[in-house]
């Protein structure tokens, strides 16, 4: 049962993830800014399936998109998607060397983007500008420190 | 849970997790028609947003930390040079506005000879932008003042250029503005020089407003300044909306579709000022009171807003 200590590791990632999303960027860098809640969703669904699955991912989008005012019910069903691909992965991706993890989540990041794409397009919303299209990458980078430094945090709250 | 203990119970798990996703996308863009279509869930938005003010609040602080130690460096010399600039400045505003209450008197006595109904005082409040970034497909912002500070539904929203928006959701400490770049936003205007009147859409960018059906017999011309035109009851009239930087024939051919150039400063400020409508009393001079903590420096630029706001509507005190 080494995975039940980790209680405040959970939503305290939540947290800081989202609020990464709100903090104001400068205008250049703001089409990089990863997509810091699919990261941390993404590492729970991987870590901790047994609990966390596709209605945690669904309800943590639907908590991004009252939090950043985007369209109710389009972060959740970008996440959903990410979680079930995940899911279907996921013993495969554990066992994965890091590069190619970051890798599989900058594809599934991609996809992220696309599906983003496909419901803007089917409302007839604005898209996001080109520019948007290169989050995935930054978001691929990220994903090493942001597994190790998860990692961490519940590997020393496991160890106590 | 399903356990993986089997193939057996594998493929079940599978199943369910089919049958899971397909219900949860089901539901999500249930969600997302409703949201889009119906906007019946404003209700659960105001709820969440309410439960969402210490998220953005937290979100803000970064920004608000990284400006109150930049203030706090600047040296002294450079506060007094500041200082100096900002007196000239204020002398130069004031003889000005002395001129502009002339006018004002003027006007108000030519619309007593003429009987029509004065354009009513305003009263405005200053209400700091907490700086975050919302979905950049969607033209809001938050303001750190709310129901609380007497902030209400439907207030117009102004800056030192112009119309910004106005207020679509209120929380006691936070109220979400709705731009006027925002794809589901309309403004009726008027061409300021010749008075045709029209309507303004935003169109889901910061830098352009879309200006569809001007008839090709009606005088509008590239450079023209709009204003809006009062028409529906929403906006006031005569608060500067933006320039028409281009006039083009559509696809009927039967009209001109124009781009408009918006006068406020939509991309990033850092303070806006809500109007109150006030009873039409045109002696009474605006008071600008800034709730809670607004910056000093902010308020540097508010004067020229309040200026540009009421100009012609009340006369201000003489310097």
């Amino acid at each position: 049962m080494r995975r039940v200590a980790n209680g405040w590791v959970l939503p305290v990632s939540v947290l800081v993830a989202i609020l990464l999303g709100l903090v104001p960027l400068p205008e250049m860098l703001q089409p990089l800014r990863p997509y810091w809640l699919a990261l941390v969703v993404a590492y729970w669904v991987i870590e901790d399936n047994e609990r966390l699955g596709l209605v945690f991912a669904f309800s943590m989008g639907l908590l991004a998109d009252l939090a950043f005012g985007s369209i109710l019910g389009e972060q959740a069903l970008r996440l959903t998607v990410m979680a079930f691909i995940l899911q279907r992965f996921r013993t495969q991706l554990r066992f994965f060397p890091m590069a190619q993890q970051a890798l599989a989540i900058g594809g599934l990041l991609f996809n992220d983007r696309v599906v983003s794409a496909a419901v803007h397009l089917a409302l007839g919303v604005e898209q996001v500008p080109w520019t948007y299209w290169l989050a995935p990458v930054a978001g691929m980078l990220l994903w090493a420190p942001v597994y190790l430094v998860m990692d961490a945090l519940r590997f020393r709250r496991r160890g106590r | 849970m399903p356990s993986f203990a089997s193939p057996a119970t594998q493929r079940s798990g599978d199943v369910t997790g089919t049958l899971r996703l397909l219900a949860l996308l089901a539901v999500s863009i249930g969600l997302i028609v409703a949201d889009h279509r119906g906007g019946w869930l404003d209700q659960v938005r105001a709820h969440a947003g309410v439960a969402m003010q210490p998220v953005w609040w937290l979100a803000g602080l970064p920004s608000r930390l990284a400006r109150s130690v930049r203030e706090d460096a600047v040296t002294r010399s450079l506060l007094s040079e500041d200082n100096h600039r900002l007196r000239n400045e204020l002398l130069v505003a004031n003889a000005r506005l002395a001129r502009l209450q002339a006018a004002a008197e003027e006007n108000t006595h030519l619309r007593q000879l003429l009987g029509a109904a004065g354009s009513g005082g305003l009263d405005v409040q200053l209400a700091p932008i907490l700086d975050i970034d919302l979905d950049p497909t969607r033209q809001r912002l938050v303001l750190r003042a709310g129901s609380r500070d007497g902030v209400s539904q439907g207030q117009t929203v102004i800056d030192a250029g112009g119309v910004v928006g106005q207020v679509i959701q209120t929380a006691p400490g936070t109220a979400v503005v709705l731009l006027l770049t925002d794809l589901d936003h309309a403004v009726p205007v008027m061409v300021a020089r010749t008075g045709v009147r029209l309507v303004a859409f935003g169109q889901g960018r910061s830098d352009a407003l879309r200006l569809p059906n001007v008839p090709l017999s009606s005088d509008v011309r590239v450079g023209d300044e709009l204003v809006t035109s009062g028409l529906g009851g929403r906006f006031p009239a005569g608060f500067p909306v933006g320039t028409i930087t281009a006039l083009a024939p559509d696809d009927s051919r039967a009209f001109l579709v124009g781009s408009v150039d918006p006068a406020a400063r939509l991309d990033r400020g850092r303070d806006v000022l809500l109007l109150r409508e006030l009873a039409p009393a045109p002696v009474v001079p605006p008071a600008v009171d800034a709730p809670r903590s607004a910056e000093g420096a902010g308020a540097e630029e508010e004067p020229a807003g309040i200026d540009a706001a009421s100009a012609g509507a009340s006369p201000e005190d003489a310097p």
